[in-house]
């Protein structure tokens, strides 16, 4: 688009331009590489002490103990509890609001919710970590008399409403995609408001539904600071809501709280675990992405 | 009556369907309700119990181990140093990422690889950023616990939110604008320059403000890098170690005294301020700007 007889030096310039920004394009490349790099690196050198197998199949995590046993197990239940719970309420509560703001809602009251809604997603994970220790796990203690001070309960569901927003805005874009003509369909077949939505639009926004529930769980597999202060750090291989766990994320900072010597197999496990969380959240995050974009291009 | 005739000879779902539909409808309040009543007791609570602390010296005062005199000096002064210092960072490098992939490169195959790549950095948990500052500029480039390694972990976090967030403004001046521009014998930067980033700019801001409150709260990848817990004194360079508001807040709501709850509620309030603040100003922002177009 450049003029054919444009200065010379405004050519030069132009290409600057273009070369310098073409460079800011690549660091997201290196950013990618530098996260594997990193990951990689320790994780060899903690295999080459540890078998995968052990690893993957073992029940006992207690790299901080003098007997060290590296199962990592018990840290993901710890993480599947925990996300269990947050989707338990993020979903239907995301879900709802969404078919709520969407088909039901006036346009006057989706513009006051919306915003209230995005600030709920951006309160610092500190502040719902405080909340889930100070507010909810009294509050559960008076209903659940067995539950212990640190659980997974607590931080679970406070983890689902900091979700919740997530799942409502990526569920709600994908309901006001389908096209109007679909709707009209159904209505002109005799079928009520809630007829023509649990029959048609959710059917036909499906995917990006999907897609939204896969990102909700990536977010909370890698929820760190609510677990960290509201689940306790005991590692243990259970699915009991109503006991003290560990997570892959509160695990990790433990072990950077705490003095374990930069060069020890110790300080190598979180790199490990770290890596199963990030091919974890990145699997989830892709076949989300694709989802995503399958079904928009059906709609549009 | 007829009605009463024909309701009677309807099937059972069309003569509930209205009643359905007001549940439905209701869920979906209640639903919404929730979120609402979590955030409404979140800042009532956290305002009840730290309000004895929210004096002038809780903002002078270095931690202590006297819950009561214990101040969050060094954690304000802290994330100030991080967030201005990783702004300049990210910035800058996510609009000229957000301007190439956007105008410049077209649709090939790079770019789509790119476009992929940070999509999926978005969605990355920020510990894996600790884990990559730690690795990389902690150890490999040895900036040490310094503000500087937080600072540019935070930007390597908020970087893909800046590209997203300016690529999506990009898209939204009309291709008009750049077609008259060109008509007018501007070159390619030129139009970008004074015609599309001037136009864009309201919702690069906005864009930016998120990104930046984003980088306000986050805690766990600043504690992945060795950010204290327990800092008596004000970082005088980019290389001094720090601390910041969330870490000391996640510091006193790990104590088992009450008296520190105390201190993390009033710490609460005061980052919860600072979001509320930054993503309302944000959002009005991107309010008014619409109502322009």
């Amino acid at each position: 688009m450049l003029a054919r007889d444009a200065v010379y030096p405004r050519r030069v310039f132009e290409r600057a331009i273009e070369a310098l920004l073409k460079i800011a394009a690549f660091s997201s490349i290196v950013i990618t590489v530098g996260i594997i790099a990193v990951l990689m690196m320790e994780m060899v050198q903690f295999f080459q002490e540890v078998s995968l197998w052990d690893f993957l199949t073992g029940r006992e995590w207690t790299p901080l103990f003098s007997n060290k046993k590296f199962g990592v197990l018990p840290l993901f239940a710890g993480t599947a509890i925990t996300s269990i719970i947050a989707m338990i309420v993020a979903l239907p509560l995301g879900l709802m609001s969404a078919i709520y703001l969407s088909e039901y809602a006036k346009e006057s009251v989706r513009s006051v919710v919306k915003p209230i809604l995005e600030i709920l997603a951006a309160v610092p994970t500190v502040v719902y970590g405080y909340f889930a220790l100070q507010l909810v796990t009294p509050l559960l203690q008076r209903f659940i008399p067995s539950l212990s001070g640190f659980n997974a309960l607590s931080p679970g569901i406070v983890m689902g409403i900091m979700i919740l927003p997530i799942i409502s805005s990526l569920s709600e874009d994908a309901l006001r995609a389908v096209p109007h003509s679909l709707r009209e369909g159904s209505y002109a077949l005799g079928a009520s408001r809630w007829q023509m939505v649990f029959s048609v639009a959710v059917p036909a926004a499906l995917s990006g539904i999907v897609s939204a529930f896969l990102l909700g769980v990536s977010r909370a597999i890698g929820e760190t600071m609510i677990v960290a202060i509201a689940a306790g750090l005991q590692p243990r291989f259970t699915l009991n809501p109503l006991v003290p766990i560990e997570t892959v994320t509160s695990y990790i900072v433990q072990v950077s709280m705490g003095d374990t010597p930069t060069d020890s197999l110790e300080y190598r496990t979180i790199f490990a675990v770290g890596m199963t969380l990030f091919l974890a959240a990145f699997m989830l995050n892709v076949l989300g992405a694709w989802l995503q974009n399958r079904f928009r291009e059906v709609y549009e | 009556m007829n009605n009463v005739y024909h309701n009677l000879h309807d099937p059972w779902w069309v003569r509930r369907a209205s009643g359905i539909d007001q549940v439905v409808k209701y869920l979906g309040i209640l639903s919404i309700g929730v979120g609402v009543v979590v955030l409404a007791v979140l800042t009532g609570q956290a305002v009840l119990q730290g309000l004895p602390r929210l004096h002038a010296e809780f903002f002078t005062s270095f931690p202590s181990r006297v819950a009561a005199q214990a101040g969050i000096l060094s954690a304000w002064v802290g994330t100030i140093w991080v967030v201005v210092l990783c702004a300049c960072m990210s910035v800058p490098l996510g609009i000229m990422t957000a301007i190439y992939l956007e105008e410049y490169s077209g649709k090939r195959l790079l770019s789509r690889i790119l476009e992929i790549n940070i999509a999926n950095l978005a969605g990355v948990p920020s510990i894996i950023y600790g884990l990559l500052g730690l690795g990389l500029f902690v150890r490999f480039l040895s900036f040490g616990r310094s503000v500087l390694a937080g600072a540019a972990t935070l930007a390597l976090l908020i970087l893909p939110i800046v590209i997203l967030a300016t690529r999506e403004a990009l898209r939204a001046v009309p291709h008009s604008l750049r077609e008259g521009s060109y008509a007018l014998g501007a070159s390619r930067w030129q139009t970008m320059w004074h015609q599309v980033l001037p136009a864009a700019f309201p919702s690069v801001l906005t864009g930016i403000i998120l990104a930046v409150s984003r980088a306000v709260g986050e805690t766990a990848p600043l504690i992945m890098i060795g950010a204290l817990t327990y800092v008596a004194f004000l970082p005088q360079s980019v290389r001094d170690p720090f601390t910041v508001l969330p870490i000391q807040i996640f510091n006193w709501v790990s104590r088992p005294q009450q008296a520190f709850a105390a201190n993390a509620a009033a710490g609460v309030v005061v980052l919860l301020g600072i979001t509320l603040i930054i993503n309302a100003g944000a959002i009005w922002l991107r309010q008014r700007y619409r109502q322009k177009i």
